[in-house]
């Protein structure tokens, strides 16, 4: 159930002063679909490049299909990664393209990309240069989808698409997925949107891996609290405190880690009001708080008065 | 349909207990397959495998190999004796805590409920002669 398609053992990235990956560990499972989430910059495209041999680690090393992948054709043409700006020559327009790609993917399925072109209203016979810019992500969307390769890569496919067609992206993925099922690592910064969809969740900021796990054991894994200060503060001494947002005398902490049913009664009981943090709260708390000092401006002041206990999740 | 509360395939898993509960799944009635509940929840289809397999090893559903899923008979039964165990916990104390806050005491409570009750049964009345007419 469990094969490993892409290990990555310890990849290290760096531009001169700029260390863009930093000891980067993970393992692709087949036939799952992934979400590789975080900021811009924080690392996405450099791994992914480098998954798919098209830049060069400094360090570390890349296994794809058991194998290395640099200059590999037999690994490389298992593999399709459509780039958020996906180049194409300056006289080809999408049915080229089309073509192109049935050559170099085994599995291509000529009768989809046909079918996804409708669906999509692309321009099949006007020059790709020309296309808007929602009608060239879905070039790369399509072909992403018809080359139906073991090991995909979506960087972030969507730009310009509106939200129709991005539906329709995501509606055509899953049906595809279900009937073909293969690997799927999508970018994405509309992570409400394509949460549901993914098995598997990695979060990377600044160049490491700060999450790496199956996204129902995300959901959650983290709990809105707010209420009466006083019972706030006294319920959530000693648990890691991911954010706080302060209005008055009431208090809303995200706190990390799930409640059990005994925890959820008392604080109930105590009055207090739970709810739940989406899979998006959950990247951008964990991704904006993670160095950033308490009172930055980012996040609102923490109470100077308040337990320190309480701000630890905040300064990890 | 699906929030973040709480792990997907436990809320396929709900879903599915809740139309068979509510009458909407008879038993031995055919459920959707995992890439049906994928499809329209827009949902990983491994996820929705999870929730079913899951009334699978409770022996809520039963599989046919190569047919699909089945309500198993007897399931009915077995999620309503549950359902009962867990309304206290879900329905009454969330109940008894707002009516402490609103100052409603255990006399005024018993009341609504005897008066809500007494609603539905005269409603049930009238049915029951409208069927009688019929």
């Amino acid at each position: 159930m469990s094969i490993q398609i892409v290990r990555v053992d310890k990849v290290t990235k760096t531009y001169r002063e700029l260390t863009a990956l930093d000891g980067v560990s993970l393992v692709l499972e087949q036939d799952k679909i992934y979400g590789l989430l975080g900021r811009n910059g924080a690392g996405k495209t450099t791994l992914m490049s480098i998954m798919t041999a098209q830049g060069f680690a400094t360090g570390g090393e890349v296994r794809v299909f058991g194998e290395n992948p640099y200059e590999n054709e037999k690994v490389l043409s298992r593999i399709c990664f459509i780039r958020e700006s996906q180049k194409y020559p300056d006289d080809f327009n999408a049915g080229h393209a089309f073509k192109s790609a049935a050559l170099f993917y085994r599995n291509w399925d000529n009768a989809l990309a046909r079918q996804l072109a409708e669906d999509f209203q692309l321009p099949m016979k006007r020059r790709i240069k020309k296309l808007s810019r929602g009608q060239l992500s879905a070039v790369g969307v399509i072909i992403g989808l018809a080359s139906r390769a073991e090991l995909t890569f979506f960087d972030e496919p969507y730009l310009g698409l509106d939200a129709v067609a991005r539906q329709l992206f995501y509606d055509r993925l899953l049906a595809d997925y279900a009937e073909f099922p293969r690997t799927v690592v999508l970018s994405s910064h509309l992570i409400d949107e394509v949460a549901n969809m993914l098995e598997h969740v990695i979060v990377i900021d600044k160049g490491r891996i700060i999450l790496d796990d199956d996204a129902e054991n995300i959901r959650g894994s983290a709990v809105v609290l707010a209420g009466r200060r006083e019972a706030v503060e006294s319920f959530a001494a000693g648990r890691p405190v991911l954010h706080r947002e302060q209005i008055g005398a009431l208090v809303s902490l995200t706190l990390d880690g799930a409640l059990s049913p005994a925890e959820r009664r008392e604080a109930q009981d105590l009055g207090l009001d739970l709810g739940p943090v989406s899979l998006q709260q959950l990247v951008i708390r964990k991704t904006l708080d993670v160095g950033a000092a308490p009172g930055s401006g980012i996040t609102p002041a923490p109470d100077p008065t308040a337990p320190s206990s309480t701000r630890t999740g905040a300064s990890r | 349909m699906i929030d973040d509360s709480k792990p997907i395939f436990r809320q396929i898993a709900e879903m599915v207990e809740n139309d068979i509960v509510d009458g909407r799944l008879a038993e031995e009635a055919q459920v959707p397959s995992t890439n049906e509940f994928a499809a329209f929840h827009r949902i990983n289809p491994a996820t929705a495998a999870k929730g079913v397999n899951r009334l699978v090893d409770d022996g809520i559903l039963y599989k046919r190999r190569g047919i699909g899923m089945f309500v198993a008979t007897g399931a009915r039964a077995v999620l309503l004796g549950r359902r009962r165990e867990d309304f206290y916990e879900q329905f009454v104390r969330p109940l008894a805590r707002e009516a402490r806050k609103l100052g409603i005491d255990g006399g005024q409570l018993a009341e609504m409920l005897a008066r809500e009750r007494g609603g539905q049964e005269q409603e049930g009345n009238a049915m029951n002669q409208k069927e009688g007419a019929l």
